[in-house]
């Protein structure tokens, strides 16, 4: 297991690096200067080369670099171009909103996909079973943002429910935030809830047809308590690593949901960045977001390999 | 023709598909108005006999605009996914010709980066360096979509390779390039199919979601997405400004998921013969 872990922390930090080296050339290395776009066309040479300094323009693309990866790693992603201030510090606030907000959709996902699944795969080739399936071909298919505009008409403007968007900050009390971000946690979840669903249905009706169960029930446990006691626990492995992968597509899937209800997350940072051309910005969103992919990708790996121990031999 | 009635799914799934797709050509000769033409008198009028899904703010037809926005849609998700198969099959093939070594490594590392970066993530990095276009969209889905075809080549063309036909064709003195066109290519388009079809689906939604955030095509293209964009602000006035661009999208994802699982069915032998 030690030996596995090691190599995977390696695997681990090279992709890190290669991700890292990826995203500061493609936003590092674009045509245009950011000090003169900041400072306008009259700019003077001593000035633009002043404000270069201060941005830590200079240099060469590999001091740089290291600059930038050296302060990601101490928690200093640079100083904004517009706003001139810390980075770092505005990527925390809004980490407050896209965060929650993920994990409530995970939260959800799993809520909503675990009974779904078990409850279709239990009742194979019925009506119900074929409702269920019905509703998660339509919950794959729909685009979460047009079910969140739907939701704000239902649910906001004609019962009043709730708010149609903007978000009260934590200080306003924990249930207050929270109802703030349930419509856009619910569009978030559905499509992950659906395909949850139907890996948790197959996966479960796979676990159904193996000799253990034919043995459980052999050994006289009813369909039902064969179901709960043997098959689900085992159905739960892949289940488990699709709902890992999920966190990171729902961490990446805020971006638009948050445009929809005016939430002030990363989603609309990075937007706003992208139109002031505040390329450091842009560039710390995305290496986080990747970074979060990365990590929990490792994270599944490991539960995985815990879990299953003819996994640490197969690689 | 008996796998289209045997198939539960095929044939809905091709109705729907045939539906957005003949759209889409028509448009290309014919749409029942102009879109470029602004009519202010008759904007946001709700559905009927004369403009069938009403008119927008600007009062343009709505019909129309679904129907270039399908061509918008269709073109960038099917150039994406051309793309991922171009890039994505040949580096599977190489990689499977012999699993564990260094081309092998390569191209699975290169894989696994790719894949940790969501295509909205590479949306937003070429659209801070280029500006927001249809054609960055179409880049951003197509790198997204390279891994998922190489992984998918590699991983069916390593279980071929221990085939007797195989061995056969190397005592026969061919090479291993010639060998991944002639035999492996071949045995596993059946799956590129399916997979394809599954990936032209998400392209749709990722397309749209792109142009909805404003990533995507510019006006005037038309786009489901930023017809979405532009109806948010109105939808308690003119519901039906969000509510057929949004349909189009949900009927052409579900019409090629849809699709994709009857081909899975029809084009797998071994499903096959269990129904049977």
């Amino acid at each position: 297991m030690l030996h596995y872990f090691l190599k995977r922390l390696i695997s681990l930090g090279l992709s890190l690096v290669a991700a890292s080296v990826v995203i500061f050339l493609a936003l590092e290395v674009v045509p245009g200067d950011p000090a003169s776009y900041m400072l306008g066309l009259n700019a003077q040479e001593d000035t633009l080369n002043a404000l270069r300094q201060e941005l830590g323009l200079n240099g060469t693309i590999l001091e740089r670099y290291v600059s930038w990866a050296g302060g990601l790693l101490t928690g200093d992603f640079g100083t904004s171009y517009t706003y001139r201030t810390p980075v770092a510090g505005m990527i925390g606030d809004r980490l407050w909103v896209s965060l929650p907000l993920a994990l409530y959709a995970l939260i959800l996902s799993t809520l909503i996909a675990f009974p779904a699944g078990i409850w279709a795969a239990a009742r194979r080739g019925t009506a119900a079973d074929a409702t269920v399936m019905g509703v998660t071909q339509l919950g794959v298919a729909i685009p979460n943002f047009w079910f969140a505009m739907l939701m704000v008409l239902v649910f906001a403007i004609n019962l009043r429910w709730f708010s149609a968007g903007g978000f009260p900050g934590w200080d306003a009390g924990f249930f207050v935030a929270m109802k703030a971000l349930t419509l856009p946690a619910i569009a978030l979840a559905l499509p992950q809830a659906s395909i949850l669903t139907r890996v948790m249905r197959s996966s479960l009706l796979d676990t159904l047809n193996e000799d253990f169960i034919r043995t459980a029930r052999a050994k006289g446990l009813t369909k039902g308590q064969a179901l709960w006691r043997h098959a689900v626990r085992n159905a739960l492995i892949p289940v488990l690593t699709i709902l890992g992968l999920q966190f990171s597509f729902l961490l990446a899937g805020a971006i638009i949901i948050e445009n929809v209800f005016f939430l002030p997350g990363l989603g609309r940072l990075v937007f706003q960045s992208i139109s002031a051309r505040d390329l450091i910005v842009v560039e710390s969103i995305v290496m986080l977001l990747v970074f979060a992919v990365i990590l929990v990708n490792f994270a599944v790996d490991m539960a995985y390999a815990w879990v299953d121990p003819r996994l640490r031999r197969r690689r | 023709m008996s796998l289209l009635l045997h198939s539960r799914t095929l044939l809905p799934g091709l109705v729907l598909t045939l539906v957005f797709t003949g759209a889409a050509l028509i448009s290309l000769v014919w749409v029942p108005y102009d879109i470029t033409v602004l009519d202010i008198a008759s904007r946001m009028k709700p559905p009927s006999w004369v403009h069938p899904f009403g008119t927008d703010q600007f009062g343009r037809d709505i019909l129309s605009m679904i129907m270039e926005g399908a061509r918008t849609s269709i073109a960038v998700a099917l150039v994406a996914v051309g793309i991922g198969m171009v890039i994505g099959v040949p580096f599977g093939l190489a990689a499977a010709v012999r699993k564990g070594g260094l081309m092998d490594e390569v191209i699975m590392r290169g894989n696994d980066l790719v894949f940790a970066f969501p295509s909205l993530l590479i949306a937003v990095m070429i659209t801070a360096v280029f500006g927001a276009s249809a054609l960055n969209a179409i880049i951003a889905i197509g790198i997204f979509n390279i891994p998922v075809f190489a992984r998918l080549t590699r991983g069916a063309a390593l279980s071929l390779w221990s085939r007797d036909y195989i061995l056969a064709a190397r005592v026969a003195g061919k090479g291993q390039a010639r060998i991944s066109l002639e035999h492996i290519l071949p045995n596993v388009a059946n799956l590129l199919i399916v997979q394809g079809t599954i990936q032209f689906s998400l392209g749709i939604l990722a397309e749209a979601g792109l142009s909805y955030v404003g990533l995507g095509a510019q006006p005037p293209i038309a786009s489901w997405g930023r017809m979405l964009a532009d109806s948010q602000t109105m939808i308690s006035l003119a519901p039906h400004l969000a509510l057929f661009p949004g349909l189009a999208i949900l009927l052409t994802v579900l019409g090629l998921n849809l699709l994709g699982d009857g081909l899975r069915d029809a084009l797998d032998p071994k499903l096959r013969r269990a129904r049977v």
